[in-house]
């Protein structure tokens, strides 16, 4: 069971469903993640005024859940998102959560 | 509620090299009227231009052959019928070997309505779009352009205030007009 979620999650997802970072309304930063390591990268590299607007538009935990199907995952980033973290306080947490998710399934942190 | 007819911009000089239709000050003339309002009929267009109604008739008939008029179409007053609706400008900026392909699949979508490319500091394709509301926007622009491959980037503005949106009209281009009347001739002939 645990190996069907690990691969589920951390499969790579056509170009049609992977998250687009945007930082407002229709403006995309040309950055996006196909998978959750790509995300995990993602957050590191990308304009933090992206993530604030995603986190708030509870995005991030949507795809997650939907797409990549991690609800655990999900769940995690909702908490964040109560905490209303922003700039690189944010940047910080959110790499924490996902990079300590993405440890658990892959092994590789 | 009016009707109005569209015509090509560009067609009649296309067809003026393949020679096989120009545009004369009479056609250009029906044009206009047309263009002021299409339902009229033929014998009030030959009226107002002081020309047999049977001479409109072939004459519009010839430039519907030819495509120079499009299609007659409805201009409706969206606010009036209650549609509400927002319109966005919209920047693709593309990988220039896949502009072309982009463009093309914009055009594609129901909710862009003008798809233009044009070469600045770098190629980008700029389209009008319009949507329910900024988060039907949103959702259009974040599964339908940004995942189109060769799409960079994408800077959106919302529009606000319309002061100003006509149709291409020959009524636009009176310089043009003009040299057609003087020369009572083929378009694109210059006689200068």
């Amino acid at each position: 069971m645990k190996e069907k979620i690990t691969s589920r999650t951390l499969r790579t997802l056509p170009r049609e469903k992977a998250f687009y970072f945007f930082t407002s309304i229709g403006n995309y930063t040309g950055e996006s993640a196909a998978s959750l390591r790509e995300f995990l990268e993602k957050i590191n590299e990308v304009n933090v005024k992206s993530l604030e607007f995603h986190l708030c538009r509870t995005d991030f935990e949507k795809w997650i859940d939907e797409t990549l199907e991690d609800k655990e995952l999900a769940v995690e980033i909702r908490n964040l998102r109560i905490l209303n973290y922003s700039g690189t306080t944010l940047k910080e947490h959110l790499h924490s959560v996902v990079a300590k998710r993405y440890g658990e399934l892959s092994g590789d942190f | 509620m009016h009707y109005t007819s569209l015509v090509q911009r560009g067609r009649a000089s296309l067809k003026l090299k393949n020679n096989s239709f120009t545009l004369d000050a009479i056609d250009l003339e029906i044009l206009k009227a047309l263009q002021d309002d299409a339902r009229q009929t033929y014998t009030a267009i030959g009226k107002r231009l002081g020309m047999a109604h049977s001479t409109v008739y072939d004459r519009i008939k010839r430039m519907e052959k030819y495509e120079i008029i499009k299609k007659y179409t409805t201009v409706i007053d969206a606010e009036k019928i209650g549609a509400k609706s927002i319109l966005a400008l919209m920047i693709v900026f593309t990988d220039p070997k896949e502009s072309e392909r982009v463009a093309k699949k914009l055009c594609e979508a129901p909710q862009i309505l003008e798809v233009y490319t044009s070469l600045s500091e770098e190629l980008l394709i700029i389209a009008k779009v319009v949507a329910e509301n900024q988060e039907s926007l949103h959702e259009f622009i974040a599964s339908s352009v940004a995942p189109l491959p060769g799409v960079l980037r994408i800077r959106t503005s919302m529009i606000t205030k319309k002061f100003k949106e006509t149709q291409f009209s020959i009524v636009n281009n009176p310089k043009k007009l003009k040299f057609i009347k003087g020369t009572h001739n083929k378009m694109g002939e210059n006689k200068k």
